[in-house]
């Protein structure tokens, strides 16, 4: 079996975001940027079930600009085995993305992919549902737990009111949670061989899928600042102002 | 413009996340609602019943009883045909099911609205609520995921809609459900408390959890939360989680102990109404956003407290 993950360079989850004063976005020159977190759990989740023979191949993919590059080769170095960057500079939005992964879906023929439930920079939580619905196939978003069994996959799913179990037949699409795993830091010496591990180049062109965005941005702003409020002295104090504003 | 409201539901109950929902849907036009189930009719009435609903569609079929997006889906897209916007709340369920919507459609959907401000204009947040972005949407149809503590409720009495039954897609074969595990509690939910106490990495483990934070809730009648540290090392089920990728809470009070306060943890809570932070370490960012702080050692300040309210 072939697992296909998809990956998205983000701003580092450290770094704290400044919006640009002119409104246009967030400021990201020079700013550390990573692989969505989620990502890194899918990659992780790809590895594991390798390991534990139930997939062969891990193609690591992702739609963005050519620093994207360094993404895939730190999956590469998890343990991927190739790499797929569809180049562009211009900002895809899931829609794009996932239209575009259903094109290498069709080449590629994974059985599964696995891909993070949210990029943290623009928290659509889109692509893995709608990839899923272009393809016609099964969806297990927000995994807790993936068990492959066969020409099926049961997905526990990490949902509001607890947990909730769903089988779907292969192939399918996963999206994963923040307890499904906890992902490996690359050591040096894969982070080397990543290196010479194969990473093709394509352009969204390749694909012949229309990308243009739908949403415009026309403002981004700062959210409303929450003043730092005053420390109390010890409990009573704390009981006395939780009474003042009449929380108690 | 005729929107269509998926109604939050256990096929027994509506679910209040639902009537934010409607709130938004009635700013953009004349509000339908579908409650895809199965024998769920008294869902069906329940959502007639809610002010500013003209019509509910209720899809009653064995294939719906667990929401499944497979199937819950192409139902969702064949009724936009006669429908100009699609709204869901922005839960799991939610969710899970909109975006294979909007891909059906060829919509690219919005997420998680806070506002509406017009017929095609909304804003919603982005990197962790540090920014809040205005989009614009060029899609003839659109399909949106509303933030809960955005929007004020609509009244659960009042509306007289007429009930319309529909018919669903079936069962796609792709998918089914297996089980759930639920917890039951007598605790108000995260989302609709009016109090919540919550705790992080500080507590330690699952044990003190409840020795020390339990008892506090249970005297003020609060919701229980927990950061995502304390739900990772396993003190508390993920259904706790308050965050950017957990749950978005916005309670009267919000009684955040042994959390730091991580950018991804101040996303899902900023906007409560009063914050009351304890923590040892005086330098913990959440003290910055807290309106009263009290820097001690939660195990011996929190039962003290518990004892005084």
């Amino acid at each position: 079996m072939k697992i296909l993950v998809p990956v998205k360079r983000v701003i580092d989850y450290n770094v704290k975001p400044r919006v640009k004063s002119d409104g246009s976005g967030v400021d990201l020159a020079n700013v550390k940027m990573s692989m969505n977190p989620f990502d890194e759990i899918s990659v992780e989740e790809a590895i594991r079930l390798k390991e534990a023979g139930k997939a062969e191949e891990i193609v690591a993919v992702s739609v963005g600009p050519q620093k994207a590059q360094e993404t895939l080769r730190t999956a590469l170095a998890m343990g991927a085995d190739r790499a797929i960057l569809v180049q562009t500079d211009e900002e895809v939005e899931p829609l794009g993305v996932a239209k575009i992964l259903a094109k290498i879906v069709e080449e590629e023929a994974p059985k599964l992919v696995i891909t993070g439930k949210q990029a943290i920079d623009d928290d659509s939580n889109q692509t893995g549902q709608m990839l899923a619905a272009l393809l016609g196939w099964g969806q297990g978003t927000f995994a807790n737990t993936v068990s492959v069994d066969g020409d099926s996959v049961e997905v526990k799913r990490e949902i509001d009111g607890g947990l909730q179990t769903v089988k779907l037949s292969l192939p399918a699409v996963v999206t994963t949670d923040l307890r499904l795993n906890e992902p490996r830091y690359a050591s040096l010496p894969n982070i080397m061989k990543a290196k010479k591990k194969p990473l093709d180049e394509k352009t969204p062109a390749d694909y012949g899928v229309d990308i243009a965005p739908r949403l415009t941005t026309t403002n981004v702003s700062e959210p409303p600042v929450r003043q730092a409020g005053e420390k109390v002295e010890d409990v009573d104090a704390l009981v006395a102002k939780l009474k003042a504003v009449g929380a108690i | 413009m005729k929107t269509l409201v998926l109604v939050e539901h256990d096929n027994t109950e509506m679910k209040d996340a639902t009537l934010a929902v409607v709130t938004a849907a009635s700013q953009l036009g004349e509000v339908h609602a579908l409650v895809a189930g199965t024998g769920c009719a008294s869902v069906g009435e329940q959502a007639a019943k809610v002010a500013g609903v003209s019509t509910v569609h209720v899809a009653d079929d064995a294939a719906l009883a667990n929401q499944l997006a497979e199937n819950v889906a192409p139902l969702v897209a064949s009724l936009m045909e006669s429908h100009d916007a699609f709204l869901a709340p922005a839960t799991t369920t939610g969710k899970n099911i909109a975006p294979r919507v909007a891909a059906l459609l060829d919509v690219m959907q919005i997420s998680d609205i806070l506002s509406v401000e017009s017929e095609d204009t909304f804003t919603r947040p982005i990197y962790a609520g540090n920014a809040i972005a205005t989009v614009k949407s060029s899609d003839a149809k659109k399909v949106i995921t509303v933030r809960g503590t955005a929007f004020d409720k609509a009244a659960t009495e009042g509306g007289s809609a007429s009930i319309e039954g529909v018919t669903g897609a079936g069962e796609s074969g792709l998918s089914s459900f297996v089980s759930e595990e639920i917890a039951k509690s007598e605790r108000p939910e995260l989302t609709s408390a009016k109090i919540i106490v919550s705790g992080g990495r500080a507590l330690g483990s699952s044990e003190k959890f409840e020795e020390v934070i339990t008892p506090l809730a249970d005297k003020l009648g609060a919701g229980i939360g927990a950061s995502r540290a304390a739900v990772d090392a396993g003190y508390v089920p993920n259904d706790y989680q308050v965050g950017q990728t957990g749950k978005i809470v916005a309670p009267e009070v919000y009684i955040a102990i042994g959390i730091s306060g991580a950018i991804q943890h101040l996303a899902g809570m900023k906007d409560s109404k009063t914050i009351v932070a304890i923590n040892k370490d005086e330098d913990a960012p959440i003290f910055q956003i807290a309106d009263i702080g009290l820097v001690a050692d939660l195990f011996n300040a929190v039962p003290e407290l518990t004892s005084k309210v």
